[in-house]
């Protein structure tokens, strides 16, 4: 008989059945307690691989490797002492002798053994289900067979229009497949959401091409061997050829019925509020569990349950399971979804429903029927607000005196829905994956156990699973220190103990140029990845100095001028300004591609994005370029990147400037601008607005009397108008104004703050911006336009700089030893042109 | 100069002149048909060898990856996502569970040399 390891002294066994996620999570908070080493841990797992995240299976078909989806490898079991076994069915539990059996024959003892057996999908009776051609979606083995099989196949449908059914239907649309999904119940997923929930889900997705059935119940499947033909009790039928069941799940109570266990009518194990079965020595956690007459087909629970275990019997903490919050938010095939508390309203109280068509969004919240507390919701399309609402309901949290504005927005003011992250109670869960609570939290920040962000994911996990309460854990860390008296120091990181600005101001007043200069003689240790960027960003800004003298504190991107592309590629932007090219300097730019085997693009801001360089390429390409008259286009730099333009009077009937040459003048004036962010502007010819100058950093419109000039606009994430700052000036003016803008901002913005949310933060606002930028009040200005002199007079291109200077070529190749290129750079065929393999 | 010697190594491959890796800054280099991220951390006067491949998603890309220290610890910032990497351990400072392969070295008369343990 086998004990798994030959132990010296007599530890007790505990042998896990089954090694899905939950087993993995037991296995984890298992080996994490001190006593854990008086026990040997025994895994045993009917599938050929450890456990994996079978949450995200889909992502298999998106290029993954399964190596990705693996949660624990067989090192990490071997280092942890676990003794796991894979490709190992139990098949037989003997309670008198406590041991269980294997298909392959090996006997293991136990003192306590955990059955984390999972399910199977559901398959439900229809006839002609055993064709060739129909599959459930639940493994690995399961999407390797529809892999093999889909390429014969062209039209599949999935049965099942649930949370697992749309995840399956992702993976069928990814591998390329036209896809239908049928669904029995009236509308998808039916347990989450309500009809015009649903009606709207419904019609994001078959926009996304995704063919939906719902009210359809199939009788029967046809074909000759394979799949032909689905007909339903309707009498219609759709004709597909391949078919994947993924209509719910049924516990894997197998064994256990065999033994007599406690089980329920419906399947699964029959356990108490500390996961304990029938048999004293035997638990049940996962999916197969069934607690209070449920089962749980979510892993957060799942999770729970495991914990409940690890505490009995390795601390003797008294803990026990009380059920779930069923909550879900997710991305279904890119759509939003999220549906949490009383979603649909069965208990007392009234609904607030706000409905976008256009927009493919929907929102409804359900509150009590004082208007005093919210019971729960359904969201589609735009779960934003899902985290803060969830908080409203399950710390029972006050409403606001119109609950409204939790799904609209506030009406009118610029202000927010009236609820920060410190109005919730301590135990306010944060990270839903991980269970933490605020409390938690903020405890460690107050105990200064934790130095930042990154040192509260290390301590808690927090934030480590789905990442979606990072932003409530920034300001968790910001308002807590706030709360201890403590100024939030805007510090750069751990080696400078400055603000941007302080820093701007220290580099410049001391003439600093280098970065071990600044590091030596206002920070300390050796530097990092956040404050060497900033401090070459200052550096440029302060000298123009040429940006490869220090290429050590670059990132990539400004090391070799080039943006760094999936696969590990660059990408090209030559500067067209104002979006103006000639036909000759087109075919440079085609002809180069074509030698280079480029992708070619057409960007956002009137220019060419050649992607795929290699980086060895890079400075042939650029020789070529520069030799037809081109310049850098900064594309990969915190800098100016293009000026837009309309192409203004000179063709257009409405045109009441010329909006192309003012936009080339600027463009060439603020062209090789290092700055904390990006810069974009546009010049338009008339108040028709067809360059979007608003929406940039600085816009500029024509008007019949000269140009208004607009700030601090933005696209992007959070898009935001610019606000005019003068009118109808004349160009001399509306340059000297841009010149002291340009220069304020990059003196006192943050690191990689945009103008936007700079402005923002600036008290005063646009009327201090004004009396700053016009009328001079803080006496900077004859400064601020110096420095833009300076910066105009010593621009020079910096790919001219390194394609004329063969020191400067050197550093671009793949290996230093070897005249090689990267031999893993990966290709394929879209469209008649190149993209890089997907990554993981 | 540091140097790193363990015992099982059986074969100490000479790999570049040190001379050849900018300061701060690291290389890439073809060994043994396998892609190695060297870094000249000139501050420190210290010299690191690691697997060139990021795991987080799998790219070829650590030796451009933007040097530094964490505390005191040595760590390289992979370009694409900003996971960091203990240049010693090789262990990831974002708190994944993935890590890299770091490589023993001697600097023997201005060449690096990397140590193979097969």
């Amino acid at each position: 008989m086998e004990t798994g390891k030959k132990s010296k002294t007599k530890k007790k066994n505990i042998v896990v059945i089954g090694n899905g996620m939950v087993s993995y999570k037991f296995c984890e908070k298992f080996v994490s307690k001190p006593k854990a080493s008086s026990y040997n841990l025994i895994v045993l797992g009917e599938e050929p691989r450890p456990a994996y995240d079978r949450v995200h299976l889909s992502e298999y078909f998106n290029g993954m490797n399964p190596e990705k989806l693996t949660l624990g490898s067989l090192e990490w079991y071997a280092e942890n002492d676990i003794q796991l076994y894979v490709g190992q069915l139990a098949t037989h539990i003997d309670v008198t002798n406590k041991t269980v059996t294997t298909d392959k024959g090996r006997i293991f003892t136990y003192d306590k053994l955990i059955m984390a057996t999972g399910s199977a999908p559901f398959v439900p009776a229809i006839d002609g289900v055993e064709k060739d051609g129909v599959f459930v979606y639940r493994t690995i083995e399961d999407l390797d067979l529809m892999l093999s099989y889909a390429k014969r196949a062209k039209k599949a449908a999935v049965i099942g229009g649930g949370l697992l059914g749309l995840e399956a239907a992702k993976a069928v649309k990814d591998l390329g497949l036209e896809t239908h999904v049928v669904e029995f119940a009236p509308r998808l997923m039916p347990r989450q959401l309500d009809d015009a929930g649903a009606r709207i889900l419904k019609e994001k997705l078959e926009a996304l091409g995704i063919w939906i059935h719902t009210d359809k119940n199939t009788t029967l499947i046809d074909g000759d061997q394979h799949v032909s033909k689905m007909i339903f009790t309707d009498d219609s039928t759709l004709d597909v050829d391949m078919i994947v069941i993924s209509a719910g799940i049924v516990p894997r109570d197998e064994l256990a019925r065999k033994i007599g266990l406690e089980t329920g009518p419906r399947g699964g194990i029959v356990v108490d509020e500390k996961m304990r079965s029938s048999n004293p020595d035997i638990y049940a956690i996962g999916e197969v569990a069934l607690v209070n007459n449920m089962t749980y087909g979510l892993v957060g629970p799942g999770y729970d349950m495991a914990e409940v275990v690890v505490k009995q019997l390795l601390t003797g903490e008294e803990t026990s399971f009380s059920g779930a919050d069923l909550s879900t938010k997710l991305k279904l095939i890119g759509v939003d979804v999220a549906s949490f508390g009383d979603a649909f309203c069965e208990q007392e109280g009234r609904s607030i429903v706000y409905e976008d068509r256009a927009k493919g969004i929907y929102k409804r919240i359900n509150i009590t029927e004082d208007g005093k507390y919210i019971l729960g919701g359904i969201l589609v399309g735009d779960a934003e607000d899902y985290n803060m609402l969830l908080q409203r309901v399950t710390n029972r949290i006050k409403l606001p005196e119109n609950p409204e504005e939790l799904i609209l927005g506030p009406r009118g003011s610029d202000g927010n829905s009236g609820m920060g992250v410190m109005d919730l109670p301590d135990e306010a869960l944060i990270c839903t994956c991980e269970n933490i609570t605020k409390g938690t939290i903020c405890d460690l920040i107050k105990a200064e156990k934790v130095n930042d962000i990154s040192g509260i994911k290390a301590c808690t996990k927090a934030g480590t699973g789905c990442g979606g309460c990072a932003p409530m854990l920034n300001d968790l860390y910001t308002e807590t220190l706030k709360s201890m008296g403590k100024e939030v120091k805007k510090r750069i990181c751990e080696h400078l103990e400055l603000s941007r600005q302080e820093l701007y101001h220290l580099v410049k007043i001391n003439g600093l140029r280098t970065y071990n200069e600044v590091l030596d003689n206002f920070g300390q240790g050796d530097g990092c990845e956040i404050c060497k960027p900033v401090v070459a960003s200052v550096l440029a800004s302060l000298w123009n100095d040429v940006i490869q003298k220090q290429c050590h504190i670059q990132d990539t991107n400004d090391r070799f001028l080039a943006n760094i592309q999936r696969g590990g590629s660059y990408s090209v932007v030559p500067r067209v300004p104002g979006g103006e090219i000639t036909p000759d300097k087109l075919i440079v730019i085609g002809e180069l591609a074509k030698k280079y085997d480029l992708y070619c693009k057409i960007t956002g801001g009137q220019r060419i994005d050649l992607f795929g360089a290699k980086v060895n390429d890079l400075p042939k390409i650029w020789e070529e370029l520069v030799e037809a008259g081109f310049e850098s286009g900064h594309a990969y730099g915190k800098a100016l990147r293009t000026v837009k333009s309309c192409v203004g009077s000179t063709w257009c009937r409405y045109g009441v400037q010329d909006s192309v040459s003012f936009a080339i003048e600027v463009e060439n004036r603020y062209k090789g601008l290092r700055s904390p962010h990006k810069l974009k502007s546009a010049v338009s010819g008339c108040t028709r607005e067809c360059a979007e100058a608003q929406s940039k950093d600085f816009g500029i419109i024509a008007t019949d009397k000269g140009w208004n000039l607009y700030v601090c606009g933005n696209g992007g994430t959070k898009p935001q108008h610019a606000v005019l700052l003068a009118a109808d000036l004349d160009k001399e003016t509306c340059i000297l104004y841009i010149d002291r803008f340009l220069m304020f901002y990059i003196k006192t913005a943050e690191p990689l703050q945009r103008t936007a949310p700079w402005f923002n933060k600036l008290e005063g606002g646009i009327d201090y911006l004004r009396d700053v930028i016009i009328h001079d009040s803080l006496g900077i200005c004859e400064e601020l336009e110096k420095q833009m002199a300076h910066h105009v007079a010593t621009y020079h291109c910096e790919w001219k700089e390194v394609v004329e200077n063969e020191e400067r070529r050197k550093p671009f190749k793949h290996y230093a030893n070897s005249e090689e290129e990267d031999e893993t750079l990966e290709f394929v065929d879209v469209r008649g042109q190149k993209i890089p393999a997907p990554w993981d | 100069m540091k140097t790193k010697i363990e015992k099982e190594i059986t074969t100490w491959f000479r790999a570049i002149n040190v001379e050849d890796i900018p300061n701060d800054n690291g290389i890439c280099i073809k060994v043994r048909g396998q892609q190695i991220a060297v870094f000249n951390f000139n501050k420190r006067n210290e010299y690191y060898a690691v697997e060139n491949l990021c795991p987080h998603k799998r790219q070829m890309i650590l030796s451009r990856g933007i040097i530094g220290d964490m505390q005191g610890e040595p760590k390289v910032a992979c370009p694409f996502h900003k996971k960091t990497f203990s240049l010693k351990s090789g262990k990831n400072l974002n708190g994944e569970d993935y890590c890299i392969k770091t490589y023993p070295i001697k600097i023997e008369e201005g060449s690096m040399f990397i140590g193979f343990t097969d």
